[in-house]
């Protein structure tokens, strides 16, 4: 690892002044990520600012009948929430499917939005990769790409964002809070995360030196029919290839409102609002779940190794809008692998 | 992008020194205050400067579970994360859990039911283990189970560990039933 300096920050301002303040920073949550990148020297910071004891850990109600979540607060902590697991099981389902208890203990909601992606390349500093050094080329196209994308692709870089916590987000649409040299400003989450086009050095739109400080949900949970499904090499602990995150809003078998997002397959979490368009006033059947499932999927292209994820993808669609539509997944059960 | 291997002598100046400084942790109830550098994980802190060497190293990337400890009580990597980060933190290592002479219960029932074969993931399956009972989350096998995969066994010992860890489980709940 190479030497650095280190400060904990005792507010945010301090913390977005301190980062400011020394070239090569990184702000620094739980550590699950950016550790392992800086002992593989994917990551090389000169100066760390420890936020994660930053007093950003509440999990709240909002004025608006929304909840907020802290940006530090852990993916445990957020996930056995009482009032997550109550009014947003989608999340608690989401969370507890990914990386295990000793890592969700230590990682933040922030540091979750902004881990990098799994791509073997963007891990191995010896490979050329557009993500880790612009410019140098792409050894996943043509390369070993299991994990990579298959849609919203580009010719740079075909990662994919591993979070399974932002499939869920994705689907419930919160609003990141974000503090900076500039002041204070908000983000859509759907507009957080970016494909990666020509610059796929860029992960996600936070400006430098922007510190998250909380994701702030509205109201509607889709409580009563939801599902997340991930399918994984295996049963636990272990990444997604292919995740769905459906939050369905039922009268009696028609569905009112949809939400339709996927992780494993794209640059950022895919939600797909012209799927969620189609599902709209439709009778919840196999034959809608199909058509919608083709529409996700009709522009996806494999890369090779990763063929195997547009039949996968389609199928799980299926799956979880079914499970979604019948209430299959109880609030606040546990992950069991979505059998 | 690593430095490119040549014949070309070394002429980066004199490496400034290694900036350590002193750490403030509580170990196993013993207050111990370590000269460490920033970079220096709450594993090699553990291992190299505390002495304590029950925890252990397995992919250092937090991959395995083998370095499992607890700190304030709950289940963490101790290789993913910095001693830095843990000042006056209360850390629990296998060391802390019980003796030789006076084994605690997780670690008894390990004994019992041949929960390991080479003994390298044990501390790390036991520390995950005690976390998991401070959750109190899990019930039926398939929630241990879950909530174990944490840890992985390279000998294959999970049947005995599942065991171990489900009869203390089913001990501590009828007690409290009590
Ligand atoms: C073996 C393993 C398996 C895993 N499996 C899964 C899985 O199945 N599913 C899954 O979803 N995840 C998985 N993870 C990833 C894990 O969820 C992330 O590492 C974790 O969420 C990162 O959070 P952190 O607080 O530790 O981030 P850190 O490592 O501290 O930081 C990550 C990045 O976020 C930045 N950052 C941190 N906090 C803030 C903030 N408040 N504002 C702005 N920037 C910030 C840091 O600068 C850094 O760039 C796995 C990880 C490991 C090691
Ligand atoms: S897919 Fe992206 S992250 Fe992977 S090698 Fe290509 S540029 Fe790098
Ligand atoms: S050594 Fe920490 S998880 Fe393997
Ligand atoms: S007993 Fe050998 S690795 Fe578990």
């Amino acid at each position: 690892m190479h030497p650095f300096t280190y400060s904990r920050a005792t507010d945010v301002a301090d913390a977005v002044r301190d980062k400011a303040g020394h070239v090569a920073s990184a702000y620094i949550g739980g550590g699950t990520n950016l550790i392992d990148l800086m002992k593989m020297n994917v990551e090389q910071p000169a100066h760390l600012v420890n936020v994660a004891k930053l007093p950003l850990s509440k999990i709240e109600d909002l004025p608006d009948g929304g909840l907020r979540l802290g940006a530090t607060a852990t993916n445990s902590d957020t996930a056995w929430n009482e009032d997550v697991k109550k009014r947003y099981p989608l999340l608690n389902q989401a969370i507890l499917a990914g990386a295990s208890p000793q890592l969700r203990n230590a990682a933040t909601n922030g540091g979750n939005l902004m881990q990098r992606t799994r791509c073997y390349y963007f891990y191995d500093v010896a490979t050329p990769c557009n993500k880790r050094e612009p410019g140098s080329g792409c050894s996943a196209i043509g390369g070993y790409n299991r994990v990579c994308g298959i849609l919203g692709t580009s010719e740079a870089c075909i990662a994919t964002h591993p979070s399974d916590m932002c499939v869920a987000l994705a689907a419930l649409a919160p609003t990141v809070r974000v503090s900076g040299p500039n002041g204070e400003r908000t983000i859509a989450f759907e507009d957080f995360h970016r494909l990666p086009g020509d610059q796929p050095e860029f992960d996600n739109t936070l400006a430098e030196g922007e510190l998250i400080t909380s994701l702030d949900l509205p109201e509607k949970g889709f409580a009563k029919n939801f599902a997340y499904l991930k399918l994984r090499d295996r049963h636990s602990y272990a990444f997604a290839l292919v995740s769905v995150a459906v939050g369905l809003e039922m009268d009696g078998d028609t569905i009112k409102e949809a939400r339709l997002a996927l992780g494993g397959v794209a640059h950022k979490p895919w939600r797909d609002q012209s799927a969620e368009d189609l599902l709209k006033g439709q009778p919840a059947t196999a034959e809608t779940f199909g058509r919608v499932a083709a529409h996700v999927v009709a522009n996806a292209v494999g890369q090779g190794s990763n063929d195997f994820k547009i039949e996968l993808a389609r199928r799980a669609i299926v799956r979880a809008l079914k499970q979604a539509a019948e209430g299959q997944q109880q609030a606040g059960d546990m992950y069991l692998g979505g059998q | 992008m690593s430095q490119p291997l040549t014949s070309t002598p070394y002429t980066g100046g004199v490496p400034a020194p290694v900036p350590t400084g002193p750490v403030r942790l509580h170990i196993n109830g013993e207050t111990r205050t370590l000269q460490l550098a920033p970079w220096t994980s709450l594993l090699d802190a553990l291992r190299e400067y505390a002495h304590l060497t029950g925890t252990k190293k397995g992919c250092d990337h937090g991959q395995c579970g083998a370095c499992t400890v607890l700190v304030n009580g709950l289940r963490i990597n101790s290789c993913l994360t910095l001693a830095v980060m843990h000042e006056d933190d209360d850390i629990t290592t296998i060391e802390g859990l019980g003796t030789p002479e006076n084994l605690s219960p997780l670690q008894q029932a390990f004994v019992d039911h041949d929960a390991f074969q080479c003994g390298y993931c044990t501390p790390g399956q036991i520390c995950s283990a005690q976390g998991l009972l401070n959750e109190g989350r899990a019930h039926s096998e398939a929630e241990i189970k879950e909530l174990m995969s944490g840890n992985l066994c390279r000998c294959g010992a999970y049947v005995g560990i599942l065991d171990a860890v489900k009869e203390v489980v089913d001990k501590e709940s009828s007690d409290v039933g009590a």
